[in-house]
């Protein structure tokens, strides 16, 4: 069994307050005592990730709290090599005789497949540029603190004879990654995210925000926001499907962009499921169009390094519409002649490796200005739903929600019943007409990135909903 | 584990708790995947803790842990119910529960192989040998295989006195291989899109899938997919093969039932629902031949949504949703029941993991069998497209407006199956769908599918649903919508 998590004096947490994580010595213990049983256990080499958690949630709707839940957990994955082979066997049980018999359980599945002709012999110490992600006041929030933004965020729908729905959550996390070649790596974080939906009638709008920094937004003037959105959704009407010059909030651009991300590995390419086989170094994309992968970005969340410890190296992906680059994991750098850049995910896997901290260049155009310098079109808060219906052209399809507005002579003239979209991504990054300022999106569909506002021509609309 | 269970719960009452139920949770799982001939993923992990719900000043609070000592446990306990009072701070009234027995039970799903003492070699060699067989065939360019194993053992008990165990043994199986020519990548999966079937079932499952005459199969269909003409756009007769029509009774039927959707519950994030309480046993969902049931009971088969005791403590039940066309039920559990009217829950609240609320969640959402035998169905169908096999899917956050593909579509003209199609796809409004359904084959044409990955809630949970559902005809649908101006 793990120890509980333990506030400064040792005492364990019983309030609705903030879990604290384990000091990091005490997870580098973890990984010693694994590396120590898995030598004596026949491993050639071992690899340990030690991964802790103490997230809370308090989530609302109908203008209450109806769910609030906090969570602390802490697992332990080992990946063992015998000649050869490798395999992962992970458990949250930290005796030590748990230990060793899910070292004993990675080593027989090791043990009982075929050689692995790529597999690598494991990195050894490697050295990490510094990030500080981990912020005190965000760890700190209680379940009280949460309850009284969330009562005034209620306070403030109810006022505007709304119903409001969402969640207010913070968090903290930690990992460190360790192997018997001496390399160790360690990262913790916190997280804080507060989301909302303000109902009026059947119409509705939204409002988000995430942060490793709780201080970073204000949930009341998300709320605000909602609300006023939410109204000006109220009376939408029916458009006919057609294509439409769009101006994607960032939320929707991240939504849809993010499907993009996984195309830039390189074993995806190797397995020819990648959009970009074949449409290296081409102009796929409108010149207005770069796109990065860099960790290190004042925006950024996430760990330094990737799953087998390398670190993460910054990577150009797009210049000017041209794809210039991909991430390589160690095994697919192996084979194509290349360097690691430091994508690469947990071994073993077949997946091999991807960016997860893109960020797209951004332009100086206000959402104002995309709107007052659009003759026809329509503002898009927040898609829903997006599945990939060609892989090859990058045909995304999905839904408008929560606020989906016409634009008329350079201003909202009123609010839209909701459409369905058949989108190819390649031909709307060809379409970029103004690009916002690149900022920290958050959406539902895909994970948070930098990205800016767009102003898009030629959206394809294919179909209308009933509301 | 009862001693815990109690402990915690006890801790909770001496909070100021008025209502507590506690699941410990000791979770195994299995994962085994090929790729191009190679072992892909090899990987075993478990998962045992505690999860505490808890009513305090009228209000729900919820805390987990891992740390399964007499400490850890109150600690985790006294935390849910300090939860539960910042809870009160922002409430409009109080929780109210459905009255509901004890029960002290004790249940195992029942299998014939256990998949964890069948020979790992034995489980490789065989997705290995369907990799091979799939990568013979020429123009196919990625060849991938999967199995996942999992065995959930869960002691349920709340202060009403219940003490319900649980063990369920679930097994999912599937190959997929990919072609890429040209401007394309095409698929083709068996017995399923996204990891093939699975069930509550043992190894058993995986072979009575027969791989291997089935790998070679779709792996010619990838190729020849390439050289075949797209779907064309219309407005026509569609046939759905059963997986696929398992997945949009999911979408478009188990997902709007959920009745912490239709009370707004779920709007910032799942989204609502079109079928708000004054459409109960008034509605026409469907046409007059269409029944659909919740069934968590094991008499409906071996699905994901077959339990004993829902993480409630309620027992499995039969619901009808559609009968004879009518929308008759919801999705309910002990808080919501009252609303509609009823005076139990319908016992559908399940969770992920120990570390996870229990929230409102299909069952075995299923499409009852027809009349028609499959061949004569083809037979009766002058001009339509079978499609099959999922390959996208989407709907609105109402369940109104929806959009499918599929990996493989088939033009039947007088009656036979003429030619294959690329490509296909289609898109309605759910009731106008359900309600053009004029077909519905019989029982020996009837699979229940399982959806391992619906997800729901935050933080997000993953679930496995079954669904039942043999191949069905529907007329007058919106085909080919995906491609259009592309």
């Amino acid at each position: 069994m793990k120890p509980a998590a333990k506030n400064k004096k040792g005492s364990t947490a019983s309030s609705a307050g903030a879990a604290e994580l384990l000091h990091e010595r005490e997870l580098r213990r973890i990984v010693d005592t694994v590396l120590r049983l898995a030598k004596s256990t026949g491993a050639e080499e071992a690899e340990v990730h030690v991964d802790e958690v103490a997230d809370a949630l308090t989530r609302f709707a109908n203008n209450a709290i109806h769910q609030n839940v906090a969570e602390h957990g802490l697992t332990v994955s080992i990946r063992t090599v015998v000649d050869g082979r490798t395999a992962r066997a992970t458990t949250n049980r930290i005796q030590e005789d748990s230990l060793r018999s899910a070292i004993e359980v990675s080593l027989s599945l090791a043990h009982r497949q075929p050689k692995d002709p790529r597999l690598l012999p494991m990195p050894g110490k490697q050295s990490y540029r510094a990030v500080n992600r981990f912020i005190k006041q965000t760890a700190a929030l209680s379940a009280e603190e949460r309850a009284r933004a969330v009562r005034r965020a209620c306070d403030l729908a109810v006022k505007k004879g709304q119903v409001a729905a969402g969640i207010y959550s913070n968090g903290q996390s930690q990992s460190v990654l360790g192997n018997s070649r001496g390399l160790f790596a360690a990262y913790r974080e916190t997280h804080s995210e507060f989301s909302i939906t303000a109902q009026e009638g059947p119409a509705a709008s939204w409002a988000k925000a995430n942060s490793a920094d709780v201080r970073a937004f204000d949930p009341q003037k998300l709320t605000a926001r909602a609300c006023q959105k939410a109204h000006l959704a109220v009376n939408s009407r029916e458009l006919a499907p057609g294509r439409y010059t769009v101006i994607l909030e960032p939320a929707a651009v991240l939504d849809l962009v993010g499907f993009l991300f996984y195309d830039f590995a390189a074993t995806a390419l190797e397995d020819k499921r990648s959009c970009l086989n074949e449409r290296m170094a081409k102009q796929l994309f409108g010149q207005n169009i770069s796109i990065s992968d860099d960790v290190y970005h004042p925006l950024q969340q996430g760990a330094p390094f990737d799953g087998e410890g390398l670190p993460r190296q910054p990577v150009l992906l797009v210049d000017c519409g041209i794809p210039k680059n991909l991430v390589y994991s160690r095994a697919a750098a192996q084979a194509a002649g290349k360097r690691p850049t430091g994508h690469g995910f947990a071994l073993p896997n077949e997946y091999g490796e991807a960016p997860m901290n893109l960020v797209f260049g951004g332009g100086d155009s206000s959402m104002d200005k995309m709107v007052t310098s659009t003759g026809r079109g329509l503002l898009v808060t927040r898609l829903w739903y997006i599945r990939e219906v060609d892989p090859y052209e990058k045909v995304m399809t999905g839904m408008t929600r929560d606020g989906l507005f016409l634009v008329e002579n350079g201003r909202v003239t009123g609010a839209a019943r909701n459409f369905r979209f058949n989108q190819s991504l390649i031909e709307m990054l060809k379409k970029v007409e103004l690009l916002g300022p690149a900022v920290r999106a958050t959406g539902e569909e895909a994970f948070e990135m930098v990205v800016p506002a767009m102003k898009v021509r030629d959206f394809c609309f294919s179909e209308v909903t009933k509301f | 584990m009862w001693d815990l269970s109690t402990n915690a719960l006890d801790t909770a009452k001496l909070r100021g708790a008025t209502y507590g139920d506690v699941r410990v949770m000791h979770l195994r799982q299995r994962d085994l995947t090929t790729k191009n001939g190679q072992v892909g993923t090899l990987a075993h992990s478990e998962s045992l803790g505690l999860g505490i719900r808890v009513l305090a000043n009228g209000a729900w609070g919820f805390a987990s842990t891992d740390r399964l000592t007499r400490e850890g446990v109150a600690a985790c306990a006294a935390q849910a119910v300090s939860i539960a009072k910042a809870s009160a701070l922002a409430k409009r009234g109080d929780v109210v529960l459905a009255p509901e027995k004890a029960y002290v039970d004790s249940w195992q799903s029942p299998f014939r192989k256990d998949p964890f003492e069948i020979p790992l070699e034995t489980q490789l060699a065989l997705l290995l040998a369907a990799d091979a067989e799939m990568r013979l065939v020429k123009g196919v360019t990625l060849t991938e295989t999967d199995m996942q194993f999992r065995k959930v053992e869960s002691w349920f008990a709340s202060s009403i006195g219940s003490r319900i165990h649980q063990h369920k043994v679930i097994s999912g199986c599937g190959i997929a291989a990919t072609s890429f020519q040209g401007q394309e990548i095409q698929k083709r999966s068996y017995p399923n899109g996204f990891g093939g079937q699975h069930s509550l079932q043992g190894y058993e499952l995986v072979e009575s899938l027969d791989l291997m005459r089935n790998a070679p199969l779709i792996a010619e269909e990838a190729a020849a997919l390439h050289s075949v003409s797209q779907c064309p756009e219309k407005v026509g007769t569609l046939i759905l093969g059963g997986s696929q029509l398992g997945l949009q009774i999911h979408e478009s039927i188990g997902h709007p039932i959920e009745l912490d959707r239709v009370l707004g519950q779920e709007a910032n994030f799942a989204g609502t629902s079109f079928l708000t309480l004054d459409q109960l046993n008034h509605l026409k969902y469907a046409s007059s031949i269409v029944n659909v049931v919740a069934d968590a009971r094991l008499d409906h088969g071996q699905g994901l949504g077959t339990f004993a005791y829902d993480d409630e403590g309620v027992p499995a039940q039969c619901t009808d949703i559609i009968k004879d066309g009518i929308f008759s039920g919801y999705l309910s559990n002990r808080e919501t029941a009252h609303l509609v009217g009823l005076d139990r829950s319908s016992g559908t609240m399940r969770t992920e993991s120990w570390n996870r609320l229990p929230i409102i969640r299909m069952t075995n959402v299923s499409l009852l069998p027809g009349t028609w035998n499959y061949d004569d169905l083809i037979s009766d169908t002058h001009d339509g497209i079978l499609m099959e096999t999922n390959r996208s899917w989407s709907i609105d956050d109402r369940r109104y407006q929806f959009q499918f593909s599929t990996e493989i579509g088939w033009e039947i003209k007088g009656g036979k199956k003429v030619r294959m199609l690329k490509n296909p796809s289609y898109s309605g409004i759910s009731t106008e769908f359900w309600n053009s359904c004029d077909a519905i084959c019989r029982f020996d044409h009837w699979t229940l599918w399982g959806t391992p990955n619906c997800g729901k809630g935050q933080p997000m949970q993953t679930t496995g649903t079954g669904h039942g559902a043999a191949p069905a005809r529907f007329r007058n649908v919106h085909i080919g919508t995906a491609f259009s101006n592309q």
